[in-house]
Formats: structure tokens, sequence, C-alpha cells
């Protein structure tokens, strides 16, 4: 799985670091998101699925 | 075109007017006609207090879809915009009525605090808020109004430690914020309302200017001083935070606790499982369940957008009617059953797209910790009245109780 962020679209909502804190961080000055893990593991998967699905901006892409 | 005044008669008599009115006895489902309409398709027409005609979006994927799509606009001056009330005056709520990319800059100077980090380290003193309410309340007469003893003070206070707004003027911002989401309310005494809150923001920030704290009206100062924010820009800011941040919360922690005790069975399973990840679940399914924004968020459409083989033309009203999306069974199972185990996270509870709630990483904190508290500490909690005696808020923007009598 290869994961990618468009943080110019990323709305800072945090969904994602609630979904799979793991593979998503925020930055410090404005919340936007960041890849912890661009390559995460088989077992993070479906909770970096679900990260993809919330986001509201849709601004979460992956590449199974 | 829609969206403007009709001339009597110039639409079929099936149109129906919108907002409805929920079933006599359902306080907690949307409005049965909604459920029907979402039953037929995922769009159609309803006709507004001022009879113009637009669009309404009721199923689950289409709303999304919708949402995510940046040819609609939330621009209340474009006509066609399907205002809810008369004219709302003339200054808009700061960025939530702004587009893109004026919205996202305003947006993103006030991000930083509802990080989830940020959030998570709130919960200690959010945590204790809720067990000092509960002591004096345990420690006063009873019966007690829910809403004023604890489900508007606990928002309330985390709200203004957040901005840096005094508590003690909590009468006044309370009564104020009230009037402006209230249907009912006449355009002239909203904007009073507004024209009030904007000038005591104005005040502090002056205050702030002056002698700065750490706290998020003072960091707004310093956007004033770099030229970033204009000083009306700041003071806008500060009331959409401040209604934004205590109203809503507040609402789902009353309505929440409603609807708890009127469902025992899931009441004493959030109770009796001192699980977190229960707790979290429960928070998720409830607001989905309530949907207190009840009135449909509005929109207007930029340009032709097809949805379901039918054309939205640009300038056409759009309402995006997320609490029926909310009761979609093609997103939700058994979509009018309270069930706090279902994986409801996916709720469009807090909108979709780039307007999704600001503060939803601080109102599911504030949410766990009082519903993960308030019932374990007071587990003999009941209604204090009949639930055909509780005053809802049929008449405001955001839906919820005026009051709620419990005792224990
Ligand atoms: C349970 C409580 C809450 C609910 C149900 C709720 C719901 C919503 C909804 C439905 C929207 C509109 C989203 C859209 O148009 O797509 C919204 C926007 C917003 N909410 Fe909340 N909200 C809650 C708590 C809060 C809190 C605690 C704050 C704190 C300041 C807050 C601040 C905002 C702001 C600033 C916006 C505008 C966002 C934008 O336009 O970019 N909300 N909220
Ligand atoms: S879920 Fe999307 S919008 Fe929200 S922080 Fe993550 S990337 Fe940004």
């Amino acid at each position: 799985m290869k994961v990618t962020i468009d943080q110019d679209r990323c709305v800072a909502s945090g969904q994602c670091v609630v979904a799979a804190a793991e593979v998503f961080d925020q930055r410090d000055e404005d919340g936007v998101a960041v890849l912890l893990n661009p390559d995460p593991p088989a077992e993070q998967a479906a909770d970096v699925r679900h990260a993809a699905v919330v986001c509201p901006a849709l601004a979460i892409h992956i590449e199974e | 075109m829609t969206g403007t005044l009709n001339p009597a008669g110039e639409h079929p008599a099936e149109i129906p007017e919108y907002p409805m009115a929920r079933a006599a006895g359902c306080p907690f489902d949307p409005p049965p006609a909604l459920h029907a309409m979402q039953e037929e398709g995922p769009l159609a027409k309803v006709r507004l207090w001022d009879g113009s005609t637009p669009w309404i979006v009721t199923r689950y994927a289409e709303q999304r879809a919708l949402l995510a799509d940046p040819r609609i606009s939330v621009d209340v001056t474009r006509p066609g915009y399907p205002s809810p009330t008369p004219i709302r005056g003339s200054s808009p709520i700061s960025f939530i009525l702004m587009d893109d990319p004026e919205h996202a800059r305003l947006r993103r100077m006030v991000t930083a605090p509802f990080a989830i980090k940020r959030v998570e380290a709130l919960r200690p003193a959010v945590q204790k808020i809720t067990d000092d309410l509960i002591d004096t309340m345990l420690a006063g007469p009873k019966p007690v109004d829910l809403v004023e003893a604890f489900a508007l003070p606990v928002p309330s206070l985390v709200i203004c430690a957040l901005l840096g707004v005094p508590y003690a003027d909590h009468d006044f911002f309370q009564e104020n914020s009230k009037t402006i989401i209230k249907r009912s309310a006449t355009p002239e005494q909203r904007s009073a309302a507004l024209g009030r809150l904007a000038g005591y923001l104005n005040d502090l920030l002056d205050e702030k200017l002056a002698n700065p704290g750490d706290d998020m009206l003072s960091q707004l100062t310093e956007r004033i001083k770099t030229g970033e924010l204009s000083r009306e820009g700041a003071a806008q800011m500060g009331v959409l935070l401040l209604i934004a941040g205590h109203e809503t919360t507040a609402n789902m922690i009353a309505l929440g606790t409603l609807a708890l005790l009127e469902n025992p069975g899931q009441l004493a399973l959030l109770r009796d499982a001192d699980d977190p990840k229960l707790v979290s679940s429960a928070v998720e399914e409830l607001l989905r369940y309530l949907h207190i924004t009840h009135n449909g968020r509005r929109w207007v459409a930029l340009e032709d957008i097809e949805i379901d083989g039918q054309v939205i033309r640009a300038g056409d009203g759009l309402i995006v009617a997320n609490d029926i999306g909310n009761r979609d069974p093609g997103a939700f199972p058994d979509p009018d059953r309270l069930d706090i185990r279902r994986d409801a996270r996916h709720h469009v509870a807090f909108g979709f797209g780039v307007h999704q709630c600001l503060g939803q990483p601080l109102a599911r904190m504030e949410l766990q910790v009082v519903y993960s508290t308030l019932y374990r500490r007071i587990p003999t909690l009941r209604l204090a009245t009949d639930l055909d005696q509780v005053p809802f808020k049929h008449d405001g923007s955001v839906y919820g109780v005026y009051e709620l009598p419990v005792t224990w």
C-alpha cells in the first residue's frame, strides 16, 4: 500500500489521525496532515483505508 | 430558475414545504416526509418560506459527492442562495459562509489549537470541569435543569478558556447566541444580537492587543498586526468560534442524555463498560442518530452539476439534509435504531467537504468525557418530567432541548 496526502487540500480535520495514528500526524503550526509512513504494513491497511473514506477534503490517496 | 420568488401557481402543489415537522412522539427522528423523499430518490425539490424551490439532497452518497464538489458555494449573497430565514444582515459570520480560497486562508489561521494532540492535552482539564459541575449538582437541590447546570457550562467553560473570553460574561453571550440561531428570531433581532457579540469581541481584542495572553484571541491579534486579518474579520471569527464552540456541544450533551435515558439498555451498556472504545463509538453513534444541525446546510450551484440523471443548473439553490443522510439505510443498516456498538464513524453530523466542522476534535473529546462520566457518577439519573413535557428546539437551527429537568 502506497499512501499520499495532498496538503493543499487538507482542512486539518484530524480525522486521519483518529483513524490511523501510526500513519498520520498533524503539523504544529496549522494542524495540516503529515505522513508518518507512506508504506504502512498490512495490519494498518484497514485503518488507512478508513482514513481515506472519512477525510472530508478527499486529500488522502491510496495505491494498493 | 429556482431560488427566486415564484409567482403563485407556477409550481405544482406537490412541492413540499421545508423545513418539515417531526412526527409527534418521535423527538429523535427526522421528519417522516424527509424519509419518504429519501426513499423516492436522492434529489427532490422543496419550497422555502420565500416561495423559492431549491433542490434537496437526501441520500448519503450523493450528499458526500456534492459536499466535496468545488462547484458549489456557501456565499449567501449569490442569487439563488436558499436562505433559511429572511436575510441575515450584511455581515456574514466569518469563514463558515465564505468560499475558498478566502475560506481556507482564514480557517488555517485557527486550525492549530484543534489538532488532535492539542485537544488531547486538554482532556484532564475538561474532566475536571465535568467532575466539578457534577459535584455542585449533587450538592444542590433536585430536580435540576441539566441544560443550565451542566450541558451549557461544560462547553462554555472550555471554549472560553481556549479563546480567552471571561466565563463571567456567559449570560450575555449565551443569550445572544440563542437569538442568532433561533429560526423564529426576526432579522432585526438577529442582526442586533450579532452586532452586540461583534462589539463585545471587538472590546476583548482591544484588551488582548494591550495585554496578550496564551489564548486564541491573543493569537488573532498577532494576525491583525501583520495585516493578514482585519480588525472586523478577527471579531467575526471570534463570534463564530464562540457560538459554534458552545451551542452545538451543549445540545449534544442534553439531547444525548435524553436519548440514552429513553434507551435504558444502551445507557446501561455505556455506563457499565469501562471501555474508551465503546465510549468513542457511542459518541459517533449519538452524533449520527441525533444530527442536531437539522436545518440543512445551504449552498448554491456555481455550474451545472449532474446527479442521478438530473441536472442542477448554475444558480440553483441546494439544501444538503445531512440529518436524513445519517439515516440512509444504504450507509447505516437499520438506521433508525440507536446502537452504540455500531461503526458510525463515517457519519456526516459534522458535515463533509472543506467546511467540515473545525471544532470536531474538541467536540468529540468533550462528549467522550461527559458521556463516560455523568452516568457513572449519577447512575440513578432520570428524567424529572414526562417526555412529552420536554421543550424541544423545533424552532432552532441547532436541535436540542431548552430545558431538561432531571433528578436521581
Ligand atoms: C457536537 C458538537 C458540534 C457539532 C454537531 C458541529 C457541527 C458542525 C457542522 C454540521 C458544521 C458545518 C459543516 C459543513 O458545512 O459541512 C460545523 C462547522 C463549524 N464548526 Fe462545528 N460542530 C460542533 C462543535 C463545534 C465546536 C466545539 C467548535 C469550536 C470552535 C465548532 C466550530 C465550527 C466552525 C468554526 C465551523 C465552520 C467550519 C468551516 O466553515 O470551515 N464546532 N460544525
Ligand atoms: S482527514 Fe484529510 S482533511 Fe483531515 S487532517 Fe487528515 S488529510 Fe487533512
